[in-house]
């Protein structure tokens, strides 16, 4: 049965009326209107619905309503605007990273949480920190261009 | 573009122009945001306001805004490789306007004529060439306008930015927003009275010669990118309607199978759950999107045995070997082949075989349709709007002109992939809730039951004098149609939906053969098609897939040369360049060699050692494009893993619109490519496809990416522009075929090149 869940969304309060058992992604997308984080699998196989839970990269389309309990989320809208972007952002554009972009949320949102606590990393630390993130339209190449110019900016 | 910024709203006044090519309607004041939807407009029967939406108006294409700006209105649409910036790039060219001050509107049946989507990388070929065309009559128009109010001859008047001005006196000067600005053309075209990839429409003007290029040619950069990355861009996943309803879609465990017996009252406690059931048409809607989910997992279905329909996936090839070929085409043939085989001193033979693979996109399949009052609207990301409007309506038994279908970004396109049947099952579930329905599809969905990249065995033989000399050329690809469903979903006979209400498939046929310029005394080009193995709603129907046979055609033909020119002890670029004839062939394959330092030597180099690495080259055409790809790549002979750290690829798609763009299609092209030979395979078992998510079809990971992917573009400024959303992608799988025989001696045959296979090709 469905139970109310308050939930702190990119630093707002949500009351959500939601069966404990739904993905944080459906209360995110239909309930509190934020479009940014999308479905892709339902499995936590592709991260296109990643969002932060407490600074860490969460696959929001199997993590449950109920799991999120006080916990902060911050989505890819929260991230950074055009006025205060986000490294990641910035970088994404001078890059132009995306095709259909339908992937973004999964790349930068894991890339930032990465980006965080890792200064200067290389090639290959920041390739396994991606691993397993799917992009389908193959713009691998300019996402690695992207974070590496994202991590520069970071110092 | 999906943002539409709020245009200025106009005053279109009574004004009449004679003597002139213009006859401004009368009209009341109306806002461009109305324009925008046309089709409310004409259920209102205000269409009189502007031109009818015919290929043979101006005002089809072209509108300038009452502050200069100007909306380009495209019936194709961009897949993600920024065609909108090339379109307005060619548009503001040929208008003399700046490029920002050209917004493209694309795939909207409301605001665009029929230009068949996107399709067969012809975004720029086709489409961007109608456009150059009515932008350029546009420009010729809006100049005899000012000729007349100015007194100035035409040839006397010249125009920069937006501005017509005489050129011997800057002062004689007006603007094309005072000229036309919130005012429609009502300039008939010379239309070819085709729709699709093939209409065109030109006016009276000529374009500008590639020499007078300012904005043509240079590396803009997408503004759609922004957007993306702050979350301001709705995908069609986004969209919401007041009183819309969520909706799954029920399959069957066994392909073939339909339900017989659905018993609704197994989901009554979830929340507005309700089933629609029409013959083997299954869906479940509810208020919210979990609940339709839960209503899809808990209904009770019972489903028609059936006979499993499908042979064991490990005979596949064997299937397509045997089995009757329903059509066959010689699509090229001189001398006398079979001649020239009988004579032969010498043969060189072999097959290869490519898998059924998946569009797999990044998201399964969206759609919002609302049918409502006999009309119905759709916002899908269907790369064929124009088609999908035609399904609706034919699913629906609508009037066309009762459907409009709105495209918005979708989570990623590749050809026939899911979308078109999402649009239907969505429209049918509508009609039958009477509400708004956004479907999606689940991922088992998307990858289990989306058309399929057809499977084929290829067949390649070349024959040899008694002094070694090549006299004959064979190739032969048999496989399953791309056409099966066709390559959009426009008729019910192509959809799932059509399929499960009880329309029969049509299957067509239609494969390929290779294109390329090798020149030889007896050859032969064919291809045949096979039935499908199931004759209704599919798991395996199949379609186009990027490049749609393009990839397993040259994996197969590219590689062949590659064995030849090893057989003769000859370097493959030298083997290559011996035969093939076109110029603008032989000029790719040298700028790729030259780019990567290819130094000549026979394959293979025979490496021992667990690490080897090889090198390897491939070449295609694509309906006027040309590209040589050659491969860096390391075999792990432990693992049997593949990395291709480094690739060259020379580029010829004529004349040049955006090189920034191109780069970044063709990296994206490589990227798949790479994906599709090393990783991509549908697996099956006798009842249904068995690869459904990213696990059991894995795609290329990030840590297997290459390292470099190095363009070299080649500019023909003076030959039109052909396409560039596919070439690429064609001889990705046969370099790195032959950079793996290169290193090994190994000859990779079936594509995937998965780590067990070359661990097994290794041993």
């Amino acid at each position: 049965m469905a139970q109310k869940f308050t939930l702190n969304v990119n630093g707002k309060d949500h009351t959500v009326d939601a069966d404990p058992d739904m993905p944080l992604l459906y209360a995110l997308r239909n309930d509190i209107g934020l479009n940014n984080p999308h479905f892709g699998c339902g499995l936590a196989q592709c991260g296109a619905c990643t969002v932060h839970l407490d600074g860490q990269a969460i696959r929001s389309c199997v993590t449950p309503v109920s799991a999120v309990g006080t916990g902060k989320v911050v989505t890819l809208a929260g991230l950074g605007t055009p006025d205060k972007p986000h490294p990641l952002q910035t970088a994404y554009v001078e890059e132009q990273v995306p095709q259909c972009g339908y992937c973004i949320n999964g790349w930068i949102m894991t890339a930032a949480a990465f980006l965080r606590d890792k200064k200067k990393p290389t090639d290959a630390e920041i390739r396994t920190a991606l691993e397993g993130l799917k992009c389908r339209c193959g713009t691998h190449m300019g996402i690695l261009r992207a974070v590496k110019r994202a991590a520069e900016m970071m110092g | 573009m999906t943002k539409f910024e709020k245009p200025a709203a106009f005053s279109r006044r009574a004004m009449l122009k004679t003597g002139g090519a213009l006859v401004v309607s009368i009209g009341m004041p109306i806002s461009l945001d109305a324009v925008l939807a046309v089709s409310e407009a004409n259920a209102q029967g205000a269409a009189a306001a502007k031109p009818a939406l015919t290929p043979d108006q101006l005002s089809s294409y072209i509108a300038v805004n009452a502050d200069g700006t100007v909306a380009a209105y495209f019936g194709k649409m961009d897949m993600g490789h920024g065609l909108h910036v090339a379109i307005g790039q060619m548009v503001a060219e040929e208008l003399d306007v700046p490029f920002r001050a050209v917004r493209v509107y694309m795939g909207d049946t409301a605001t665009s004529v029929h230009q068949g989507g996107a399709s067969g990388s012809t975004g720029i070929q086709l489409g961007g060439k109608q456009m150059r065309m009515a932008a350029a009559e546009a420009r010729r128009v809006l100049v005899d306008m000012a000729a007349q109010k100015l007194s100035v001859p035409a040839d006397q008047l010249t125009v920069v930015d937006g501005v017509v001005q005489s050129k011997s006196d800057a002062a004689k000067k007006t603007s094309f927003a005072e000229l036309i600005g919130g005012r429609y053309f009502n300039v008939q075209l010379d239309w070819n009275k085709q729709y699709g990839n093939t209409l065109y429409a030109p006016g009276k003007a000529q374009p500008k010669k590639p020499s007078e290029y300012k904005i043509v040619g240079k590396p803009i950069k997408r503004e759609d990118v922004a957007p993306k990355v702050f979350c301001q861009e709705d995908f069609c996943t986004d969209v919401k309607l007041p009183g819309m309803v969520h909706a799954r879609m029920l399959r069957p465990a066994v392909a073939g199978s339909v339900p017989v017996k659905v018993d609704e009252s197994s989901i009554k406690d979830i929340p507005g759950a309700k089933v629609v059931w029409q013959n083997g048409f299954l869906g479940v809607v509810a208020d919210r999107e979990w609940d339709a989910i839960q209503a899809m997992q808990k209904l009770k279905v019972e489903w028609s045995p059936v006979a499993p329909p499908f042979p064991p996936q490990g005979s596949l090839y064997d299937v397509v070997r045997k089995s009757s070929v329903r059509k066959r085409v010689v699509e090229k043939e001189n001398g006398n082949v079979d001649e020239a085989f009988k004579s032969a001193a010498k043969l060189i033979e072999a097959e290869y075989e490519w898998p059924f693979q998946s569009h797999a996109a990044m998201g399964p399949a969206c759609a919002l349709v609302e049918v409502k009052d006999g009309f119905a609207t759709c916002f899908t990301g269907s790369q064929k709007s124009h088609f999908v409007q035609a399904g609706i309506a034919a699913t629906l038994d609508l009037p066309l002109d009762k459907v409009h279908v709105k495209w918005m970004t979708g989570p990623g396109s590749y050809g026939r992939n899911d979308a078109d049947d999402c649009a239907m099952d969505a429209a049918v579930l509508s009609k039958a809730v009477g509400k708004p329905v956004r479907l999606q599809y689940m991922r088992e969905q998307g990858t289990g039951w989306d058309p399929k990249g057809p499977a084929s065995v290829h067949k390649a033989r070349m024959a040899f004098d008694a002094s070694g000399n090549i006299t004959a050329y064979e190739f032969t690809s048999k496989g399953f149609s791309r056409v099966d469903v066709d390559t959009n979903g426009g008729k019910p006979q192509d959809t799932l939906a059509g399929h499960t209400i009880g329309v029969k498939l049509a299957s067509g046929d239609g494969f390929g053969v290779p294109a390329e310029s090798y020149e030889f005394a007896n050859k032969r080009l064919t291809w045949e098609t096979i039935p499908p193995l199931l004759d209704r709603a599919s798991p395996l129907r199949s379609s186009h897939l990027r490049d749609p046979v393009g990839p397993q055609i040259h994996f197969a033909s590219e590689s062949f040369m590659d064995e030849v020119a090893a057989d003769l002890k000859l370097d493959p670029i030298e083997f290559r360049l011996k035969h093939i004839k076109d110029p603008r062939d032989i000029a790719v394959i040298k700028a790729a060699a030259e780019r990567f330092g290819w130094q000549p030597r026979p394959s293979p180099q025979r490496q021992t050692g667990v690490k080897v690495t090889g090198r390897g080259i491939a070449y295609a055409q694509r309906n006027g494009t040309r590209v040589a790809v050659i491969a860096e790549v390391e075999i792990d002979r432990s693992s049997g893993k593949i990395r291709a750290p480094r690739f060259v690829v020379a580029h010829d798609c004529g004349q040049i619109i955006n090189p920034d763009g191109l780069h970044r299609a063709i990296e994206g092209n490589i990227v798949q490519g790479i994906s599709r030979t090393l990783w991509e395979e549908v697996k099956f078992n006798d009842k249904n496809v068995t690869t459904v998510d990213w696990i059991s079809y894995p795609i290329l990971d990030i840590t297997e990416t290459p390292e470099k992917i190095e363009t070299v573009l080649i500019d023909h400024p003076e030959i039109a522009p052909s396409g560039a959303g596919e070439p690429s992608i064609r001889p990705v799988a046969a370099a790195i075929a032959n950079a793996i025989f290169d290193a090994t001696g190994v000859r990779m045959r079936r594509v995937p090149f998965s780590p067990d296979r070359v661990k097994q090709s290794m041993a």
